[in-house]
C-alpha cells in the first residue's frame, strides 16, 4: 500500500498555500464537471427544450391558426414557455447533488461558496438557456412573430435567460432539502420572474413598431448584473440551511 | 450600539414584555377602530361623485398600505435574524407573515369590491391592484416555505432568505407593473386619481388607519407570543408557565 | 502547529443539539488535540451524526460553540475547512463520472494534488475500475472511491461518518493503519463507527458515548 508521502508533521494550513485554490481555478472545475455529467445525462438537455416546444405549438391548437393573432400574443408566449421550461429544469441544478452527498462537500470545500455557485449556475445557463435561443427563432417563425422582432426576441433572451437562471438558482437552493419541493419551486420563483417577463415582451412589442427598444434592454440588463452580484449570496446562505 | 436590544433578546423577557404591551394594545386597537370606524361609515360625507361606495376606502387604504408595511418589518427582522443572529427575529417573521398575506388579501377583496360600482367589473388590470395581487404571491410563498421544513429554526431561516429576495424585488416589480400598466392602458380604465381629501374626510381616515394598525400589533403580538412558547417549549421556564395554567 | 497537546485542533464547549424536538445531547464539552483518535460511540438515534455535522460547521447547535484552535469555526470558515475532511453518510460520488473522475475532482475541489489518483485507487482495491462509470459500482465501492481521499489529504482534522461501512476486512485494517500514521505526524481523527478498531491500540483511542435519550421534550 501507498502510504501518503509526508509523515513530517502535518501544519494547520493558515494561508492560501498554492494556486490550485484560485478562484478562476475552481470555477473552471466545476464548470467542467457540470458539463460532463450533463453531456453524459442528455436528457436532462433535451427534455425542457422538448416541453418548450411543444408548449409553444399548443396554443396556435388552442387560440386557432389565424397569422395576425398569433404574431400580436408571439413574444408573450415564447417567454411564458421560456420561464416555464427554464423552471423545469431548475431542478437538475442541486437536486442530485442533494442527494448524492456532493453538495456538502462542496460546501466543505475551502473555496468561497459564491464562485462554486456561480460555476453551478453557469453551466446551468449553457444546458438550458442557450438551447432555448438557439431554437426560438424557429419557433417564432411557427407564431409569425413579426420580422422586425426577431433581434428584440435573440437579445431579451440572452440577456433573460441568465436572470432566471440566477433567481431560480435561490429559488431551488431553498428548497432543495424539501421531500416536495416541485411546486413550491414554482410559487416562489415565478413572481420573482415577473419583471423579467414585462420588459422583454415590451421590448419585442416596441421593435415589431420599428420603435427603439434599447430602454427596455438595458433595463433587463440591469437585472442581470444585480441578480449576477446578489444572487450568488442569496444560494449560498440558502443551501446552508437545506444541507442543515 | 445594538446593547440595549440585549434583554429582548431573551425570550422570557421579551415574552412577559409582550404581556405587558398586550392590554394597552387592545385598548388602543378598540378605541381608534371604533372612533374611526363608526365616524368614516356613518357620519363623514359621501363622495360627490362616488357616493357611499368611497367608504369602502377607509378599510381598503389601510389594509393596502398595511401589507406593504408589513412585508417590509418582516423583512427588518429577517435581515436582523441573519446579521445578529436573533433568533427571536425569526419568530416575529413568522408571526407576521400570515396577518401580512391576510390584509393584502383583504386589500384586494375591498379593491374588488370598490371597483365593481367604479369600473362595472369585479377585477380590472390596474397597477395597485395587480402589484397587490404579486404581494399575495410572495406572501403565499414565504408561508408555504415556512411550512414545508419542519424544524422551526431552519424553517425561519429559509424563509427570512426568501423575504430578503422578496423586499429587493418588490420596488422592481412594481416599476415593472406600473411601468406594463401604462404602456397596456386601454381607453375603459379611468384611473381614480388620487382624492384631494377633505379635513372631514382626513380625520376619520386616519383614526381607522390607526386603528388597522393596532390591530395588526395585537394579533402579531398574541401570534408572536405562540411562536416564542413553541420554539422554547424545552426551557424550564415555559415549563412552569404550562404548570401553572394546568394546575389553574 | 507543534505537537503540544495544550492547545486542541477542534474543541467543542457546551454544544446542545435538538432535533425533532428530543434532546439529543446536551451540554457537550471536549477537546481534541493533534494526535488523538476520537470514537463516537452510541446506540442508533443517540446523535452521532447531528454531532459530526456540527463540528463540522454543516449544522447549527442548538446552543455552544465549536472551535478551530481559538477561533469559532463560523468566524473563520474558509482556514478551518482547509484543514479539515469531512466524510459522511453520502458518498458524494456522481454515477456519471468514472471512478477516476470522481476522484479527481474530489481531490482539486479540497485543493489537493491530482496526480496520483491511480495509485490512491489502489489503495482501496479500486484498479481496473478507473474508468468505469461509478453507476456501474457498487455502494461499497462508492464509498471507498470517497475514502480514496484519506490518502492524499493533508488536512489535519478528519472527521468520519462511519468509514468502515462497506468496507471488507483488508480495507479496514489498511484504514486504521492509515488513521495511525495520520495520528502520529499531528492530525487528528474524529469518527462513529460500530465496530472496534483492531489494530489501533485502545489506549490511543479517546471515547465520548452519546446516550438516547426517551424523554420527548414536549414531555
Amino acid at each position: 500500500m501507498t502510504l501518503p508521502a509526508q509523515s513530517e508533521q502535518l501544519p494547520t494550513q493558515t494561508t492560501q498555500t498554492s494556486a490550485q485554490l484560485s478562484y478562476r481555478h475552481a470555477f473552471m472545475l466545476v464548470l467542467k464537471r457540470d458539463l460532463t455529467i450533463a453531456m453524459r445525462h442528455k436528457d436532462d438537455i433535451i427534455n425542457p427544450l422538448l416541453f418548450f416546444v411543444i408548449v409553444i405549438t399548443l396554443f396556435p391548437l388552442g387560440i386557432g391558426p389565424e397569422a395576425k393573432t398569433l404574431s400580436r400574443i408571439a413574444p408573450g408566449i415564447i417567454w411564458v414557455a421560456a420561464l416555464l421550461a427554464t423552471l423545469l429544469s431548475l431542478d437538475r441544478l442541486f437536486k442530485s447533488d442533494h442527494l448524492d452527498g456532493s453538495l456538502e462537500q462542496m460546501l466543505l470545500s475551502p473555496h468561497p461558496i459564491f464562485i462554486l455557485v456561480l460555476a453551478k449556475i453557469f453551466a446551468h445557463w449553457l444546458i438550458t438557456g442557450l438551447p432555448l435561443i438557439l431554437i426560438a427563432p424557429l419557433l417564432a417563425v411557427l407564431l409569425h412573430l413579426d420580422k422586425n422582432s426577431y433581434t428584440a426576441l435573440l437579445l431579451t433572451l440572452l440577456l433573460g435567460t441568465p436572470v432566471l437562471s440566477l433567481l431560480g438558482a435561490i429559488g431551488v437552493a431553498l428548497t432543495v432539502g424539501i421531500k416536495k419541493g416541485g411546486v413550491l419551486l414554482s410559487l416562489l420563483i415565478l413572481p420573482l420572474y415577473i419583471p423579467v417577463l414585462i420588459f422583454a415582451t415590451s421590448a419585442i412589442d416596441t421593435a415589431a413598431l420599428g420603435l427603439p427598444y434599447s430602454g427596455q434592454l438595458a433595463i433587463i440588463a440591469a437585472l442581470f448584473f444585480g441578480s449576477l452580484t446578489l444572487a450568488p449570496f442569496a444560494v449560498g446562505a440558502a443551501l446552508k440551511v437545506s444541507t442543515n | 450600539m445594538w446593547k440595549f436590544l440585549h434583554p429582548y433578546a431573551n425570550p422570557e423577557t421579551t415574552y412577559h414584555f409582550t404581556n405587558k404591551l398586550l392590554p394597552w394594545l387592545i385598548a388602543l386597537a378598540a378605541l381608534f377602530l371604533s372612533i374611526g370606524l363608526v365616524w368614516a361609515l356613518l357620519f363623514a360625507p359621501a363622495d360627490y361623485q362616488q357616493g357611499d361606495s368611497f367608504r369602502i376606502f377607509y378599510v381598503h387604504v389601510p389594509a393596502a398600505s398595511l401589507s406593504m408595511g408589513i412585508y417590509v418589518s418582516m423583512a427588518i427582522a429577517a435581515l436582523s435574524s441573519l446579521v445578529w443572529q436573533l433568533k427571536l427575529a425569526d419568530a416575529s417573521a413568522a408571526a407576521m407573515a400570515p396577518v401580512g398575506a391576510a390584509f393584502t388579501a383583504i386589500a384586494l377583496i375591498t379593491g374588488a369590491a370598490w371597483g365593481k360600482p367604479m369600473w362595472g367589473t369585479w377585477w380590472i388590470w390596474d397597477a395597485r391592484l395587480t402589484s397587490e395581487l404579486i404581494l399575495l404571491f410572495l406572501y403565499l410563498g414565504v408561508i408555504a416555505l415556512h411550512n414545508a421544513f419542519e424544524d422551526k429554526n431552519l424553517a425561519g431561516k429559509a424563509a427570512g432568505i426568501l423575504t430578503l429576495v422578496g423586499v429587493i424585488n418588490i420596488p422592481i416589480i412594481k416599476y415593472s407593473v406600473d411601468w406594463w400598466n401604462t404602456l397596456h392602458q386601454g381607453s375603459t380604465v379611468s384611473k381614480i386619481g388620487k382624492p384631494s381629501m377633505s379635513l372631514d374626510m382626513l380625520w376619520p381616515f386616519i383614526f381607522s388607519f390607526l386603528g388597522f394598525s393596532f390591530l395588526v400589533g395585537v394579533i402579531i403580538c398574541l401570534r408572536f407570543r405562540n411562536e416564542i412558547l413553541a420554539r422554547n417549549s424545552i426551557r424550564p421556564w415555559v415549563r412552569e408557565l404550562v404548570e401553572k395554567s394546568v394546575v389553574k | 502547529m507543534s505537537k503540544d497537546t495544550s492547545t486542541p485542533l477542534i474543541s467543542a464547549s457546551n454544544l446542545t443539539c435538538i432535533r425533532e424536538e428530543r434532546l439529543l445531547f446536551d451540554a457537550l464539552s471536549f477537546e481534541v488535540h493533534p494526535g488523538n483518535i476520537v470514537q463516537v460511540e452510541g446506540p442508533n438515534g443517540s446523535g452521532k451524526t447531528s454531532l459530526l455535522r456540527i463540528l463540522s460547521g454543516l449544522s447549527q447547535p442548538y446552543d455552544g460553540d465549536v472551535k478551530f484552535g481559538d477561533k469559532k469555526i463560523s468566524r473563520c470558515r474558509e482556514e478551518f475547512q482547509q484543514n479539515l475532511l469531512y466524510f459522511g453518510h453520502l458518498p458524494g460520488v456522481k454515477g456519471e463520472m468514472t471512478a477516476e473522475e470522481n476522484l479527481e475532482f474530489n481531490l482539486a475541489l479540497h485543493g489537493n494534488d491530482t496526480d496520483k489518483t491511480l495509485a490512491y485507487l489502489a489503495n482501496v482495491n479500486l484498479l481496473g475500475f478507473e474508468d468505469s462509470l461509478a453507476s456501474h459500482l457498487s455502494a461499497g465501492q462508492h464509498r471507498r472511491i470517497a475514502l480514496a481521499r484519506l490518502y492524499q489529504s493533508n488536512a489535519p482534522i478528519w472527521i468520519l461518518d462511519e468509514p468502515f461501512t462497506a468496507i471488507d476486512k483488508q480495507g479496514v485494517a489498511s484504514l486504521e493503519n492509515l488513521f495511525s500514521m495520520h495520528a502520529a505526524r499531528g492530525g487528528c481523527i474524529i469518527l462513529t463507527t460500530h465496530q472496534d478498531l483492531i489494530s489501533i491500540e485502545s489506549g490511543n483511542v479517546k471515547k465520548i458515548t452519546l446516550d438516547y435519550h426517551y424523554d420527548s421534550l414536549l414531555g
